[in-house]
């Protein structure tokens, strides 16, 4: 049984290539002269350069936070470069005019461009290294006053917008992660939603790490505004390297009132080898902030990185709002995973759900944690939590740290957490009914996980079958 | 900056606390320079981070004046509960024989103070002393070291089962209002030995004062140790206290706290299961109401395979009270076949009542079964209007609901008398009616 | 169809079976009664091929293959079915799938086409109705939450699907109120061909009002210590096992 689980779990890493282009890279280290170079190179105004700026300022100041359950050398941020672009994307480019080299390359992730071959219903950025390279969908989005675009070209078209929003979920000075991405943050994806509005394409940001020793540091910012609401995803590769690279992103979410935001990850950057050389180093901070009525949904598939440290969280600000989490987190070989959520309820009647799966394999570390605060006026707040972990195997860890923090006396909590391996009984009962031990395990993971699984758009939810080599045709409903 | 209490430890050192073997002195001074170096624990400290000791820190308690004590056994039998119980009475930190009564134990069992078992067998003390309660990250256990003086050593040989309960009763007053007094426990129960011990602190007077205990107990392989403590300090009262367990194959070691005194108290439940098989039965009640502030930290360290442990707290929380729970469970990479259930439950009874909760896991072998539950919330409002509907007026519909949620722990405590006692506190304290 | 000879199987180092030697042949309705802790939930669950029992002597042999040298599911697709006393949770995975899963694995092995989703709900809908199920119980999680019976009917349902040659009952009547019981007789009897087994292990002579055997066999301290017809189990039910141990040096 042991040596199915093994090569269920052991499976290579289908996205490691790399993209051979010709780059425009900014020499290693960071000053404010790299972050002026940034922002000269992005054409930007200057309030911008000066909220880098300050953000690099307090960055100075701020230590790498080392509470979370994970260990790693330490990080030599003057080793890093900072922006790398294929010297082939123009700003503003049409997609008619994308180097096919790197159309071939987003076509090899399974994600393609090019008019003819686009999913439908779907709308992609997609990201290479520092750079937007292009987004398809433009005019069907326009046609109902959805502005997608990257981050960079937002600037220039609605700088109001950005100024309104930009750092008014995640401060600069949140945590050093989200100061180090707000002084060197390259590119992203931004999302606005005009009033009453529900987006009729899914949009999607495809994340690319190309270049070599290269961080990427890259922003979304997402308003729905009053009564909107749309369904964003993300995925993430990275080419296998024997160096980790680092990745410390920022995603911000808006949602007014009565709006409804849904952001779906499936994280699989390069994890490393089986030894844990390489892979990526994957700090992001992810904040929604929701008002009166709007709900904000979060559901991540996180496979991939050396080490995950990610707490997708929802500020209920508004009476009546919702937040949600879901998660699945597997950790393989010598990956470590630092993951969970936050719920602040600050309005009334307030809810938030979270439901956390983490599966350890090999000699993976997997954590969730978790911080569920009632604040004094959220009357009739409740919270709803399920964290299971799965054991594969008996040289991994799984670990829970909820911090559950109550001051009105009117919220209803409910905190429920198992731990156990996979059940030995319950492969006998598939095997007696003549399913081999790897399809037993694929299914009783799947079952597992379903609850996540079944909050993921269809084309994501069958990215994440493929990423746990399981089938989960039919037996998720 | 100086350190507090360096005085206090010099002068003690020239006064009765160098006595001893000589090993004694030196373990004092080695974890008074130990607490030197890590000063009381702030809010940043991740063990520390809802209960903030600045009302302790900021101030120095003084030491007890070594006076008689006027107290009469009339004046403590309210805290004594059963007679049949055999009793140590320690007043403002030390033993009062006259008020004691220990004589109905088996002879084979060992109860003394701490200076007549250092007197009498220097080497087996030696053997267990500050063994089990490390203080290299405790500052209060390292405290408790460098000061503790009369402090009590029960030892149980191999196979005797006491069949009475053994109370070892605390009480402070007046007399020690600004003091701190340091009391030890020791106890060794060998190998398939039972001892039933209550331990409880009691304030006499409302009187501001600093208990920080330390008990450490060994349940040896097949032995069982029930243990509970029970906190009754004034109101005005600082109370910490550590319990460090260590178990062996087999054995069973049941813990029940209750917490319904001290203005500020933590309680430090602490179990290593190293022998196979073994049972910790981790309980807690905590009652608080005005200001009071309750922190329980437990943490089960399961190091051998095949080991079970169950937990339940519950918190009832009326006033401006801040009720803390801590539960830490870690299973070893050797420890498979582990079986962990973890359960707290808080009510807010008002609306500035506060709780904060953080049950932990965290597991290193894969074949166990771990679970935890925390809820938290105010009565539930069906079962309000249920009993509203056949006629019970609301306050007592309420006072009945509140006892009810309590009675789902204090029906684990084995000990008649005292379950007894607990759940006639608690109806007490809800209710007007009296139990019958 | 099924030949066991002289069967010694351990489990966590104790010997249960002691010697077993039964012979089923096709069409016939063995019945395997005794006390509790006599070994036969172990017989059935070592027919099955469950890792938890070591097997250390005799043989078991299934039309004309040895049974002990095959894995859990190849005994299953080779027509053995095993309807299980604890039948197993499986959270998130509905019955539709997971049935229609080991369906498709059967076929495979006998080297037949793979049925789809739609095909198989019409398979399905006949079978539901044997066993008295709603259709509603096939989108639920695979015994997830169900009730004893249900449970019990489940497992039924499963071995109408999968049409075994030799099925093994371990005490499906246990739990089961009169109405259920009848369900899960009628069941087991619809499916009986001339070219099938069936061994029900149970406790009580009560299901064989209902599922009549050609044999009755007394396991008692891991061995059988008494074989006869259908009435042997009326005398069970009157006069209890003690009569048998005390000879048999049980």
């Amino acid at each position: 049984m042991s040596s199915s689980i093994e090569s269920l779990v052991n499976k290579e890493y289908a996205y490691g290539f790399v993209t051979d282009v010709e780059s425009d890279t900014i020499p290693r280290g960071l000053t404010e002269e790299t972050i002026r170079l940034i922002s000269a190179k992005k054409n930007e105004p200057e309030w911008l350069l000066d909220w880098r700026l300050k953000a690099y300022r307090r960055w100075l100041t701020m230590t790498e936070p080392h509470w979370p359950n994970v260990t790693y050398a330490p990080i030599d941020y003057q080793a890093q470069t900072y922006y790398s672009a294929p010297r082939s994307v123009k700003p503003l480019q049409s997609l008619d005019e994308v180097d096919p080299e790197l159309l071939k390359t987003y076509a090899k992730l399974g994600i393609s461009l090019t008019e003819q071959k686009r999913l439908t219903g779907v709308a992609v950025d997609a990201i290479f290294d520092s750079v937007s390279v292009g987004t398809t969908m433009k005019t069907e989005l326009a046609a109902v006053g959805v502005v997608f675009c990257s981050f960079g070209e937002a600037v220039h078209s609605h700088p109001e917008l950005i100024k309104k929003y930009l750092g008014s979920v995640v401060p600069y000075s949140d945590n050093f992660f989200a100061a180090l991405n707000s002084a060197v943050f390259s590119d992203g994806s931004f999302v606005y939603i005009p009033k009453g509005v529900k987006c009729p394409l899914e949009l999607s940001t495809y994340f690319r790490i190309n270049a070599a020793d290269t961080g990427q540091f890259e922003r979304t910012l997402i308003v729905a505004d009053e009564g909107a609401s749309v369904s964003y995803l993300e995925g993430c590769t990275a080419p296998k390297r024997a160096t980790n690279q680092l990745h410390a992103a920022v995603v911000e979410i808006i949602a007014l009132d009565d709006a409804s935001v849904k952001y779906s990850t499936v994280q699989n950057w390069y994890a490393g080898d089986k030894d844990g050389v390489g892979g990526i180093y994957n700090f992001v901070t992810k904040r929604g902030k929701a008002q009166t009525n709007a709900k904000i949904s979060w559901t991540q598939v996180e496979t991939g990185s050396a080490i995950t440290w990610k707490y997708p969280s929802v500020i209920l600000q508004g009476d009546n709002s919702v937040g949600e989490f879901y998660s699945v987190a597997v950790v393989n070989n010598r990956q470590q995973a630092d993951t969970g959520t936050k719920m602040i309820h600050i309005g009334r009647n307030t809810r938030s759900t979270i439901i956390s799966k983490g599966i350890s394999a090999g000699q993976g570390q997997n954590s969730y944690r978790g911080q569920v605060k009632v604040l004094p006026k959220a009357e009739g707040a409740r919270n709803y939590t399920q964290c299971d972990s799965m054991l594969i195997g008996n040289a991994c860890g799984a670990h829970t740290f909820p911090y559950i923090e109550v001051a009105n006396n009117t919220a209803t909590l409910e905190h429920e957490a198992s731990t156990s391996k996979i059940g030995e009984d319950q492969i006998f009962y598939c095997k007696s009914r003549g399913l081999n031990a790897e399809h037993a395990i694929s299914l009783i993971v799947a079952g597992f996980c379903k609850e996540v699984f079944k909050e993921l758009p269809m084309e994501f939810a069958l990215e994440a079958q493929q990423l746990l080599g399981i089938s989960l045709e039919g037996s998720v409903g | 900056m100086t350190v507090p209490y360096t005085d206090q430890f010099a002068a003690f050192s020239a006064n009765g606390g160098g006595e001893g073997p000589a090993w004694l002195p030196a373990l004092r001074a080695q974890a008074f320079e130990r607490f030197s170096a890590l000063g009381f624990p702030t809010t940043r400290d991740e063990d520390w981070h809802f209960t903030s000791v600045t009302p302790i820190a900021e101030r120095t308690f003084k030491a007890v004046k070594a006076a008689p004590t006027a107290l009469t056994l009339s004046d403590i039998e309210p805290w004594l509960v059963d007679e049949s119980w055999q009793r140590l009475v320690f007043v403002n930190g030390r033993l009062e024989p006259a008020l004691s009564n220990f004589s109905e134990l088996p002879a084979e069992v060992q109860v003394s103070t701490l200076s007549e078992a250092l007197r009498e067998e220097p080497e087996w003390v030696k053997k267990h002393l500050g063994t089990l309660a490390a203080f290299d990250r405790a500052a209060f256990t390292a405290l408790n070291t460098a000061f503790m003086q009369d402090g009590v050593v029960v030892r149980i040989p191999k196979g005797e089962v006491v069949e009475v309960p053994l109370h070892i009763l605390h009480v402070t007053d007046t007399q020690a209002a600004g003091a701190a007094v340091h009391p030890r426990l020791l106890v060794v129960a060998e190998a398939q030995s039972q001892l039933v011990m209550i331990e409880s602190y009691v304030g006499l007077g409302q009187a501001s004062y600093l208990v920080n205990g330390v008990a450490e107990i060994s349940v040896g392989d097949g032995a069982r140790v029930d243990h509970y403590k029970i906190q009754r300090d004034s109101l005005e009262a600082f109370h910490v206290g550590t319990v460090q367990v260590t178990q062996g194959r087999d054995s069973i070691y049941h813990s029940f706290s209750y917490a319904a005194g001290a203005a500020l108290s933590r309680t430090n439940v602490y179990t290593k299961l190293v022998g196979t098989g073994g049972e910790a039965r981790l309980n807690g009640l905590y009652v608080l109401d005005g200001t009071q502030h309750a922190d329980h930290q437990t943490f089960v360290e399961h190091l051998a395979e095949s080991c079970a442990s169950r937990e339940l707290y519950i918190g009832i929380l009326d006033g401006a009270s801040h009720g803390v729970f801590n539960g830490k469970v870690y299973v070893d990479p050797i420890a498979q076949k582990t079986d962990g259930k973890q359960t707290n439950k808080a009510l807010l009874l008002s609306d500035k009542a506060r709780i904060d909760t953080k049950p932990q896991l965290e597991i290193f072998a894969d074949d166990v079964k771990c679970t935890h539950g925390a809820t938290i919330g105010k009565l539930d409002d069906q079962a309000l209007f249920y009993l509203k509907s056949r006629g019970i007026g609301s306050d007592n519909a309420r006072a009945l609901l509140t006892y009810a949620f309590a009675a789902q722990v204090l029906e684990t405590i084995e000990v008649d008398a005292l379950r007894l006692l607990l759940e006639r506190a608690i109806f007490a304290r809800f209710t007007n009616l009296a139990l019958e | 169809m099924l030949k066991i000879s002289d069967l010694h199987a351990n489990a966590s180092g104790k010997e249960i079976l002691k010697g077993i030697s039964l012979t089923v042949n096709a069409g016939e309705v063995h019945a395997i009664m005794g006390p509790n802790g006599s070994g036969k939930s172990t017989l059935a669950q070592v027919i099955a091929g469950h890792p938890g029992y070591e097997v250390t002597g005799g043989t078991i042999e299934y039309d004309g293959k040895d049974l002990l040298d095959m894995e859990a599911e190849e005994r299953a697709q080779a027509g053995v079915f095993l309807a299980f006393q604890y039948p197993v949770e499986i959270p998130g995975v509905t019955n539709a799938y997971f049935l229609r899963a080991a369906f498709n694995e059967l076929r495979k092995a006998r080297g037949e086409e793979e049925v789809d989703p739609m095909e198989f709900l019409d398979i399905m809908e006949e079978k539901l109705k044997l066993v008295e199920m709603d259709a509603t119980m096939m989108q639920r999680s695979v015994n997830a939450g169900f009730s004893g019976g249900e449970k019990k009917r489940n497992e039924i349902l499963q071995m109408a699907v999968l049409a075994p040659k030799l099925a093994v009952l371990d005490e499906t009547d246990s739990g089961l109120d009169i109405d259920a019981l009848r369900i899960v007789a009628g069941g087991v009897n619809a499916l009986k061909r001339p070219d099938n087994a069936t061994i029900v292990v149970t406790h009580y002579q009560r299901l064989l009002d209902y599922i009549v055997p050609d044999s009755v066999h007394v396991l008692a301290g891991g061995r059988i210590i008494k074989s006869g017809g259908k009435e042997l189990a009326l005398e069970l039910e009157a006069k209890g096992y003690d009569w048998l141990l005390e000879p048999a040096g049980v």
